[in-house]
């Protein structure tokens, strides 16, 4: 509790902390991680969605426990340390799931219980939660799982706009009458591989806005 | 025997681990510049996973499953403990990780050289505790099964990573735009071979 006497807790520096991971510092596209999970869940909007928000809950919670007990953990043992406290969050999430959105779990199949290798958990645990105090913790969590869910909801957007005509389930073509000039749904967007090109565009695009994210080789 | 052919070549060609269900894309995108690295993380992975895969199935089928701890008498033949599924499997993992990184470099210094940095990263490879994950859904009824298609799953990814390895060794060459470079058109060209992969799709043995 001590830094929020020190400094404000909206403090410009911790709003930074959120917004980076958005934008040019965005774990799926600038970090690389927590990719697998990335993909699998975007054919339709609402796992999706529900996947962003369960991943947003386990890093933000795991990285304050982490944070907060971050000086009494041995150093060797550290990452048996985060596996646990990660998988103890999954539990919770995914039971949680399983009692009041029973469908959207069963879409999610295995992908829940991956949440807990999903690299963004560990990725930040060792990078900030381990060096830093619970708030400033929490609120990175928050702005890395908001970074993981846009890009998630745009291909899935996308993904399901194209391939099932549908927003959310809302069946916005068919409203719109473009099926009867001869449109056709497109097929290919639903199988696996259009996640990846899609995600492949994202990063693309982003990268052409800002060019200082361009790889050397 | 056809039965567990079938899961061998399913878990290879058409359920591969990386172009159906993107697991291990992590470790998939950071360690294949070169194909020399991406055979030894390939080996690594076959190998936790022929491991691993057999040692969850046990343990589900004695410990957590509803009524599997009935061996240990009557009292507990109600007990379910499936809820712990998560936790149990990534800890079984981590354990026999660590175990096997240290049996190696006891009895074979040399394979130990060229795994020994991939095998601690394979703990919180999605690949493995997806494998897990995988046989614990389509439950396979016997030890025999869960072996087959953890080694399948294992060699599926292997045979991913070292040929889009090889693809990114050819593509120094290649006039690719900045904004792709890299990351971007590694993803691509993952997308691409999926579609191929696709084309396994239905074949039943």
């Amino acid at each position: 509790m001590s830094n929020q006497e020190k400094e404000p807790m909206f403090s410009a520096k911790n709003l930074k902390l959120f917004t980076a991971p958005l934008g040019r510092d965005n774990p799926i596209t600038v970090q690389v991680l927590g990719i697998c999970s990335a993909l699998a869940v975007t054919v339709k909007l609402k796992p999706a969605i529900v996947m962003a928000l369960s991943v947003t809950i386990v890093v933000a919670v795991s990285n304050v426990v982490i944070a907060a007990m971050r000086k009494y953990i041995p150093d060797r043992i550290r990452i048996i340390v985060q596996l646990v406290v990660i998988a103890a969050m999954v539990i919770l999430v995914d039971q949680t799931l399983k009692a009041y959105a029973f469908d959207v779990s069963k879409q999610l199949s295995v992908f829940v219980g991956l949440i807990i290798t999903n690299c963004i958990l560990m990725g930040r645990l060792e990078a900030f939660a381990m060096a830093n105090k619970p708030w400033p913790s929490f609120i990175d969590g928050l702005g890395n799982g908001a970074g993981y869910g846009i890009i998630l909801v745009v291909v899935a957007f996308f993904r399901e706009l194209l391939g099932s005509g549908t927003i959310y389930g809302y069946p916005l073509m068919a409203k719109l009458g473009i099926y009867s000039t001869g449109y056709e749904n497109n097929g290919l967007m639903i199988l696996p591989p259009m996640a990846l090109i899609g995600v492949g565009i994202i990063i693309w695009v982003q990268r052409s806005k800002n060019r200082s994210l361009i790889e050397k080789k | 025997m056809e039965h567990l052919l079938n899961i061998f070549i399913k878990s290879i060609f058409i359920d591969n681990m990386i172009f159906a269900f993107f697991l291990g894309m992590c470790s998939f995108l950071a360690v294949s510049k070169t194909v020399k690295t991406s055979i030894g993380l390939g080996v690594a992975v076959v190998f936790v996973l022929l491991i691993t895969t057999p040692v969850n199935f046990l343990v589900e089928h004695y410990v957590l499953k509803k009524g599997a701890l009935a061996w240990l008498g009557g009292g507990f033949a109600d007990v379910d403990l499936s809820f712990l599924t998560f936790m149990v499997f990534i800890a079984v993992i981590a354990a026999i990780v660590q175990l096997v990184e240290m049996i190696i470099e006891k009895f074979s210094p040399s394979l130990y050289n060229s795994l020994g940095i991939f095998l601690p990263l394979i703990a919180v490879n999605c690949a493995i505790l997806g494998a897990a994950l995988f046989m614990q859904e389509r439950e396979y009824e016997t030890v025999a099964e869960a072996t087959v298609f953890g080694v399948g799953s294992g060699i599926g990814w292997m045979l991913a990573i070292v040929s889009i390895a090889a693809i990114r060794e050819k593509l120094r060459y290649s006039n690719v735009p900045d904004p792709l470079k890299g990351l971007g058109i590694t993803f691509i060209l993952t997308g691409l071979m999926a579609i191929a992969f696709m084309g396994f799709m239905g074949i039943k043995l």
